[in-house]
């Protein structure tokens, strides 16, 4: 057995932890959006998504609902994309 | 690593988990100079305390007239006379200070035009035992859990309370005597084991909403600490009642609130029939939650489910206009655009009943001690052990519990048990020794899971689990479900211990967590489904088809889930309270 190819991604696992959040519908966006999504990214998406995971769940929840909008651009573009990818 | 090179810290006092009650408890200890270890599994402002949207109930006055007693009147009924009057006399007279403090620590509840703090009514509340609606839920807008959960973190801050922040509890330590030694715990970055001695350790861990597929909890409430607590040779108290709401979202458990049927949204089945006209004729879709949740499996049961597996039932608003659904209904909406991809103004919404809350826990006295029978006492501490919150059962919801009172009892209790291990490291001076043949127990179950070789997967398990618990312990009760409930969970619970995962690394292992989380709840999944099989009466949430009355005569008692003798125990219901007269059982009529 290749003991390389075998180690799972640590940085994946560490950023799935940090995806358990207090609240069911972060839950349910996130790890879905990591499953469909985290391949597909690029390196400056990962460290916005890694930005992202340092907000407060309340705050988290107000973006991925739609009640609030980020006036970081780059941001509200991610949040977005992770609104986009759960509802199809 | 072996043993003998594991690093061990001590404490005065251990909390594992820290939601409210486990950094209300914190707090409480760090200010009286007690050195405090708070270990979590996930960092301490993602608990699911901050998913408590709600508010806190506290007998205030300010909206309308109130007190206490008539609060304790309400718990003592929606308990469906379950709950110890004792512990709910406590937590009624607490609750008003324990809001001040928190006021003071920083949480900005709501105002009156005239300052005070603001109070909604909410349903279960009166005034005068029984009379007119009260109001008496205090909040903080609609983010009253995620303002208490981070005002407590930042005040532990302060203190100088010790995190072990994503830091996973494997298991209790005791000694033969039963005295609890504090913990065998891991960094889930490092995989670096730690033993944590204390001299109290409290349990504040949360409940365990993940035994069922559709559920309102979050991943995390896995019920930690009951297992840990079953595993020590303590028995789960009233495992049996588990709050579900009817109308979770299919597939999701996102909670649609009673307000989408109070605006006039009704229930059809996959024939586009009005449901609940053959359950409820009058109160039809507004009758009490259980008759709404047993309807909804009723029809899934007899085929007459949505859906290609015909797995839920729709819920229908769209007649209600867009502009109503706006206006009443945004968060709702809004829920069904984002996950469902679904406008409720436009399409029914999927709906199945969803796991709310488990009322049942770990036994407690009204000082947050963990208490078991010995002999002939029903109600024995275990020395240096304390239970708080969810993972508790005190028990102040009884079969029942009421909406506000579940982030009243993690402050309360918390708070409680925090004075209690106060006084008791007065009197405690030093660590007792440590007992090396429990951390061998727990390092060995830790390390069970680097066996390698062919085993089934823990994700296959899990989702059985969770499906047979949905199907089998659910909103529908009988002897026969029940039964093969029983023989289900037992069969899987065999399976586990067979299980096996791929990955063995040490650092960052989440599948390992994920392991142990399973395990956990395998042990509380055995507590529930025991129970509820045993207890041949409905009472609060627990509601049987084939016993469908309460029977006071012989029921009137609480369950005890022996792990280790896999049997049931029962103990009398407290229902002398502290300093007032008892309320006796009534009829719980609304």
């Amino acid at each position: 057995m290749n003991a390389v190819s075998s180690m799972p991604d640590k940085k994946d696992s560490r950023l799935r932890w940090r995806c358990r959040r207090g609240m069911l519908e972060l839950d349910l966006m996130l790890n879905n959006f990591i499953d469909r999504e985290y391949d597909e990214l690029d390196n400056e998406q990962k460290s916005l998504l890694d930005q992202l995971l340092d907000y407060p769940d309340q705050l988290l929840f107000d973006l991925f609902l739609g009640f609030m909008k980020s006036s970081d651009k780059d941001i509200d573009r991610l949040v977005s994309y992770i609104r986009k990818s759960v509802a199809t | 690593m072996t043993i003998s090179n594991i690093q061990r810290r001590r404490f005065d006092s251990l909390i594992i988990g820290a939601g409210g009650g486990g950094l209300r408890a914190a707090l409480q200890l760090a200010e009286a100079d007690a050195s405090v270890a708070v270990v979590s599994k996930v960092f301490p402002t993602r608990s699911h305390t901050v998913a408590a949207q709600g508010g806190m109930n506290a007998a205030l006055a300010n909206v309308l007239p109130d007190n206490w007693h008539w609060h304790m009147f309400d718990t003592v009924k929606g308990s469906d006379y379950l709950g110890d009057q004792d512990a709910i006399e406590y937590m009624c007279r607490a609750a008003p200070k324990v809001v001040y403090e928190l006021e003071h620590f920083g949480v900005p509840f709501s105002r009156l035009d005239n300052g005070r703090i603001y109070q909604r009514p909410f349903g279960g509340q009166s005034q005068n035992f029984g009379g007119e609606q009260a109001a008496r839920t205090c909040a903080a807008a609609d983010r009253t859990g995620h303002a208490i959960l981070h005002s407590l973190y930042q005040q532990n801050i302060r203190a100088k309370t010790h995190f072990f922040d994503e830091y996973f509890a494997v298991d209790l330590l005791k000694d033969e005597e039963g005295n609890i030694l504090g913990a065998f715990v891991f960094d889930i970055h490092t995989g670096e084991e730690l033993i944590i001695e204390a001299k109290t350790t409290l349990l504040a861990t949360g409940g365990a909403g993940q035994l069922y597929r559709t559920t309102t909890n979050a991943l995390i409430n896995t019920g930690d600490g009951m297992g840990m607590a079953l595993r020590a040779g303590i028995p789960l108290q009233d495992m049996e009642f588990f709050q579900f709401h009817p109308t979770g979202i299919a597939g999701r458990g996102m909670l649609i609130t009673e307000g989408a049927r109070g605006e006039g949204g009704y229930l059809v089945n996959a024939e586009g029939e009005r449901l609940m006209e053959r359950y409820a004729p009058n109160a039809k879709d507004l009758a009490s939650r259980d008759v709404v949740s047993r309807a909804i499996e009723t029809e899934i049961r007899e085929g007459r489910g949505c859906g290609p597996n015909k797995d839920y039932v729709m819920l229908k608003l769209d007649h209600l206009g867009v502009d109503v659904i706006q206006k009443r209904l945004p968060g709702i909406r809004q829920t069904c655009i984002t996950f469902l991809g679904i406008d409720p103004a436009e399409q029914p919404v999927p709906v199945y009943p969803t796991a709310h809350y488990t009322m049942g826990g770990i036994p407690t006295n009204r000082q947050g001690q963990v208490v078991v029978p010995v002999k002939d006492t029903p109600e024995e501490a275990v020395n240096g052990l304390y239970a708080a919150g969810e993972c508790a059962c005190v028990s102040v919801h009884g079969a029942n519990r009421l909406g506000g009172n579940s982030l009243l009892d993690i402050l309360v209790f918390g708070r409680a048990a925090a004075n209690h291990i106060i006084d008791y490291l007065k009197e405690n001076h030093y660590h007792r020794p440590m007992n090396e043949e429990s951390i061998e127990k727990a390092y060995q179950r830790l390390h069970r899971w680097d066996d390698t070789g062919e085993g089934e997967s823990v994700e296959q398990i899990r989702s059985e689990l969770k499906l047979v618990m949905e199907k089998n312990c659910g909103v529908f009760r009988t002897q026969e479900v029940l039964d093969q409930g029983v023989k289900e969970v037992t069969a899987l619970h065999e399976r586990l211990t067979k299980a096996r995962i791929s990955d063995h690394s040490a650092m960052f292992n989440t599948a390992r967590v994920e392991a142990l989380e399973l395990e956990n709840l395998m042990d509380v999944a055995l507590a529930t489904v025991f129970s509820a099989c045993a207890r041949t009466e409905s009472r609060g949430a627990h509601s049987r088809v084939d016993y469908p009355e309460r029977d006071d005569m012989n029921w009137m008692k609480h369950s005890l889930y022996s792990l280790l003798e896999r049997k049931l125990d029962y103990k009398p219901v407290r229902t002398k309270p502290v300093t007032v007269a008892t309320f006796p059982p009534k009829a719980r009529v609304y």
